[in-house]
């Protein structure tokens, strides 16, 4: 007989611990502030955690005088390359002190430019954004009398959201507005993108070099496009020089400063910031340390040049920097304790970094300050070897020391990756705050393969960035478009198009449910009211893109991105090598659970009618227990590898892949279906009357294609294998969310067991995988108490948050999420 | 007569080597006073009554094929962990002796490892031939001391003793798995005296799990109607202490197995 025990109750021991949770806290306490390898890296991240996010407007003042001066006069590419110019000749400069790496995207640490061609906020939105409980942003008497004085005269009517929203169809504004889908670039641009390893040999004077050449080689005689091509190059030119200009700033400050401080140390780091700042971003970095400050003068760049839904990712950040290590190291230039406080000098930098301010339902989408920058670590190499490296480790060991909600940081394993590796990664992953996520190195060739990459392509920049998705990195623009609410399309069908959140007719009236015979019938009718929807977003999409190809060129990405220059094209025009358009399908379990209560009980066992179902769901299952106990404890559900729930996912996944995948954008891409939430799911969820499954009206779908909550009941391996019944190779990625207890994963045991879950799932083609490890108690408890869980990160969706951070819906969501126990 | 089981549990960690599903299968020949799995004990199925008034019904059949079908399901797991399947219970080696070596046959053609979790009182024939097909067997010892076991589990341990002597001959991988009670089996001569037991008659052992009994089980009782016997919690300083004292003999001792 086994004395251990299979516990399906544990008693709650209250006795001890409040006294317990008091002990924790200090020592939490304790470790916040302890933070960072070194005293220089503990202060800067001490500043970095403990600064409120505020806005700044000076980008938007800047932009303001150089569209009013040029404005009518240059081709926008030039307008774009000129204004970015301007900025950075203009822009204030921080350098803090202890900084080894400058540069911030606004004036100082955690202070966020505003971007009034994308999105011009209204002063009821500063407010908003200054008062609002979660997600703030400090907003002074004077941003908002510059908001309304300047801003707002010039950029209302020019801001693309203004733009978009009076040329979308009112069919849009209908679905839009009753929560069926959402639009990424109503507030930002399309970005979302990731660096490959070209601006570690190259500075933007050999950008400018190329460009040059490609200027000379344009034919006015005979290109009928001479005249956009040579706009785009010469936008792409001022974008460099900005760049360069950027870099000689920075050592000019560097200098005045070091000339002006007493301390003989500072004064030599600020002359090696000076030294380093004439080199990168003009020329290649020779140094590791030249390297850091190159990406992160170009993510600078990047990232003010536009807010790309979000923002830029140094991808392969390990591969990149390793030969530069490991010279340092050869020539004994640089120690490992030196590499890690760069590194953790880089992590700070990111973290200092909040998301521009978002408002109205691309807040509810996307309510978090993370800025999605993501980083891969471990990830393949061109040549298909495995690319662990000790910089590998070393990134590992500065998410771990850092324990900072951005970078979002990865690690891809692959066949080859050592088991080492994996178990380091797990030991990170199981102290509970959702960082490392897990990626599968080869699903993503295989996707990227899928999608008409080459293979040489689909190795070297095979990545996953912002949350979850796939992508070429340096060679695509890949655009997530927005989510599209799948169990709603069901719910329209049960309703005839008529949507309870709106009251209004959003949807098509597909014929009425409640005589429907059969299970195909009602199947085909979601298929009707599927393809209805997506006809309206991607109509939707297209006429966005459009907006953007005429009016946003991004000359400064497109330099750095294959191969805008060659074509002489912009990558918001489909300059770049591949070009893919994503939407992010949600609710997956809650549309297979729904759909099997139909199919089981209203067609098959005939349970109850479709009357009784229809009218439950839309009271609640109000006075409808007796159904709602069938539909939630006597129904197959997704998540417990059951033939029946399966078989249903199976169809869907083929509609959501017949009727969504491949449609042609404008500028040349091709639409691929994801599965993938951010903070989505609760906005959908809370658009939503009951489901068929039970799931209770206004209460979040599942996050990612993970199981419906409380739905799997026969373990994570069953969840697993669930899952991979999805054909994710035809996605662009998938997250599946996996809590688990403290105690399940404890002891080397445990982290034996996590790897073997983890590789388990990926030999069966899963995409993603991600842990939460923590208890409900702690978590429970943290809601009620924040203040003492100040520093308690959980993982969300594609990314970790603070628990504080969350509104209590997105809580309460987490907190309900199956927790896989023994 | 078709076993009844009362759980399968996916991605166990605890019952052997790697990530196992364990069978714990309904139906034991003693009555240990302390048990935490009160409804492993009857071979009959069984309605828990929660609380709430609400009702668990606990307990299930399955064909030979089915159950060798779902269990098959984690291979890829196993596979990757060097797990497999733990038959646990009750006492799956008391029960219908064809459908065991079915179960045993089937697992064993589909190269999955087998692990038998058993307290030892089965009959020896049984036993013996289970082996052909088990990689490891966790084998509790309660108490070394027959007049103690037969007042706290109502039988005896002779079959117990044999058996293990039976499988050490047959050198089966056995796991010894050590229940603590504090006062009944935890004192220094009572562990010594097993110890003795153990290296007089010659039982290789792989690895001592120490399990210090805790109380997680006794809301089970009342769900049955039944009354529970709280038994003291061991202190962690006892189970250090045991673990020390069984170092002396054995090299892998854990807690909690």
């Amino acid at each position: 007989m086994s004395d251990l025990q299979f516990i399906s109750t544990i008693p709650s021991s209250t006795s001890q611990r409040p006294e317990q949770l008091h002990e924790e806290t200090q020592e939490r306490r304790q470790t916040l502030k302890k933070r960072g390898s070194t005293p220089r890296t503990q202060r800067l991240r001490n500043i970095s955690e403990s600064t409120h996010p505020s806005i700044s407007l000076e980008r938007a003042l800047i932009e303001t005088d150089v569209y009013r001066k040029y404005e009518g006069k240059l081709p926008t590419p030039v307008l774009r390359g000129l204004f970015f110019k301007t900025l950075m000749e203009r822009r204030t400069l921080y350098l803090g002190d202890d900084e080894l790496i400058v540069g911030e995207k606004g004036t100082s640490p955690q202070s966020a430019p505003t971007f009034p061609e994308l999105c011009c906020h209204t002063i009821q939105d500063f407010n908003n954004m200054n008062d609002r409980e979660h997600v703030s942003f400090k907003v002074t008497q004077e941003d908002k009398r510059i908001q309304q004085d300047t801003i707002i005269p010039f950029w209302k009517q020019r801001a693309t959201m203004t733009k978009m929203y009076s040329a979308l169809p009112q069919s849009w504004h209908l679905l839009f507005e009753g929560g069926m889908f959402t639009e990424f670039m109503t507030q930002r641009g399309p970005g979302h993108t990731v660096a490959d390893g070209k601006i570690y040999g190259k500075g933007y004077v050999d950008c400018i070099t190329d460009i040059d050449a490609q200027i000379a080689r344009i034919d006015y005689n005979h290109d009928m496009n001479s005249a956009a091509k040579k706009a785009e190059l010469q936008g792409m030119k001022l974008t460099c020089e900005g760049m360069i200009i950027l870099g000689k700033r920075y050592a000019q400050k560097a200098r005045d400063m070091a000339s002006c401080t007493e301390d003989a140390q500072r004064q030599q780091e600020l002359l090696d910031i000076a030294r380093i700042c004439e080199r990168v971003p003009a020329h290649a970095p020779t140094t590791f340390r030249e390297a850091i400050q190159m990406y992160w003068f170009t993510h600078i760049g990047v990232t003010n040049e536009m807010n790309n839904w979000d923002s830029y990712s140094p991808g392969k950040l390990d591969q990149h920097l390793q030969p530069f290590y490991e010279r340092g190291l050869r020539e004994t230039k640089l120690t490992r304790e030196q590499a890690r406080e760069l590194l953790e000098c880089l992590w700070i930098k990111f973290n200092s970094q909040p998301a521009p301010p978002k408002v109205g339902i691309t807040l509810k989408e996307s309510a978090t300050y993370t800025d999605f920058c993501n980083i891969n670590t471990g990830a393949l190499k061109a040549d298909g070897s495995c690319g662990v490296s000790d910089v590998s480790y070393l990134i590992l060991d500065v998410m771990d020391e850092m324990k900072l909600l951005q970078p979002s940081s990865n690690v891809q394993i692959s066949r080859k990756t050592p088991e080492h590796f994996l178990h380091r990664a797990c030991e990170i992953s199981r102290k509970g705050w959702g960082q490392p996520a897990f990626y599968n190195s080869d699903a993503l060739i295989q996707e990227l393969l899928g999608m008409g990459k080459t293979l040489e392509d689909a190795r070297e920049s095979g990545i996953a960035s912002g949350c979850v998705e796939v992508g070429t990195a340096g060679k695509e623009a890949y655009v997530l478009t927005g989510y599209l609410n799948i169990p709603k399309v069901l719910e329209l069908v049960l309703n005839r198009g008529f949507d309870h959140y709106s009251n209004e007719q959003i949807g098509l009236d597909v014929g009425n449910p409640r005589e429907f015979s059969s299970f195909d019938e009602l199947y085909e009718a979601f298929e009707r009211e599927l393809r209805y929807v997506t006809d309206i977003k991607v109509a939707g999409n297209n006429l966005i893109e459009q907006l953007f190809m005429d009016t946003l060129p991004v000359p400064l990405l497109s330099v750095i991105t294959d191969d805008c220059i060659a074509s002489a094209k912009d990558y918001n025009c489909g300059g770049a090598r591949y070009n893919t358009s994503y939407i992010q399908c949600v609710g997956i379990a809650t549309i297979t659970d729904s759909l099997a209560v139909l199919r089981k009980h209203v067609f098959v066992d005939h349970s109850f009618s479709m009357n009784e179902l229809i009218d439950a769901c839309n009271d609640d299952f109000c006075g409808s227990e007796k159904i709602l106990d069938l539909v939630k404890n006597h129904t197959p559900k997704y998540g417990n590898d059951d033939e029946f729930a399966d078989s249903i996912l199976h169809n869907v996944d083929d509609s959501l892949q017949a009727i969504i995948a491949g449609r042609p954008t404008p500028k040349g891409a091709r639409t691929i279906v994801e599965f993938l939430p951010t903070t989505c799911h609760v906005y959908f969820g809370q658009t939503m009357t009951a489901s068929p499954n039970g799931r209770r009206a206004h209460i979040p779908l599942p996050d990612g294609i993970s199981p419906e909550k409380g739905a799997d009941l026969h373990g994570p391996t069953a969840v697993i294998r669930s899952a991979a019944k999805i054909n994710q190779l035809r996605t662009g990625g998938a997250l599946l969310n996996q809590k688990f207890t403290p105690s399940v994963v404890a002891g080397k045991k445990g982290i034996l067991a996590m790897s073997a879950l983890i590789r388990a799932y990926f030999t069966l083609d899963g995409h993603h995988i991600q842990f939460n490890v923590v208890d409900r108690a702690t978590l429970i408890d943290a809601q009620k108490h924040p203040l003492d869980y100040t520093d308690l990160i959980v993982r969300v969706a594609g990314y970790s948050d603070y628990f504080n951070n969350l509104d209590k819906a997105l809580q309460d969501e987490i907190i309900a999420r199956t927790e896989q126990a023994l | 007569m078709t076993p009844y089981i009362f759980n399968v549990q996916h991605f166990s960690t605890h019952d052997g080597p790697g990530v196992r599903t364990t069978v714990f299968f309904k139906g034991c020949p003693i009555r240990c006073a302390w048990c935490h799995n009160p409804e492993s004990q009857s071979f009959r199925p069984e309605t828990l009554t929660n609380e709430d008034g609400s009702t668990e019904h606990i307990g299930a059949q399955y064909r030979v094929d089915e159950l060798i079908h779902d269990l098959a399901k984690d291979e890829i797991i196993y596979d990757q962990s060097g797990g497999g399947v733990t038959l646990s219970g009750g006492e799956v080696l008391a029960q219908d002796r064809k459908y065991v070596f079915e179960l045993l046959e089937g697992l064993h053609e589909r190269e999955i490892s087998i692990g038998i979790d058993t307290c030892g009182v089965a009959p020896q024939r049984i036993v013996e031939e289970s082996a052909a097909y088990a990689d490891f067997y966790l084998y509790d010892l309660k108490f070394i001391d027959d007049s103690l076991h037969r007042k706290y589990t109502r039988g005896s341990n002779r079959l117990v003793l044999r058996n293990l002597e039976t499988l050490a001959r047959l050198n089966a991988r056995i796991m010894l798995r050590l229940i603590i009670l504090p006062g009944l089996n935890s004192d220094e001569s009572v562990i010594e005296s097993t110890m003795l037991w153990l290296k007089t008659h010659h039982i290789a052992i792989e690895q001592v799990d120490i399990l210090p009994y805790h109380t997680y089980g006794m809301n089970k009782y009342a769900k049955l109607g039944r009354k529970a016997v709280p038994f003291p919690v061991p202190s962690d300083e006892l189970i250090e202490r045991i673990k020390r004292q069984i170092e002396d003999f054995y090299q892998n001792v854990t807690i909690g197995g």
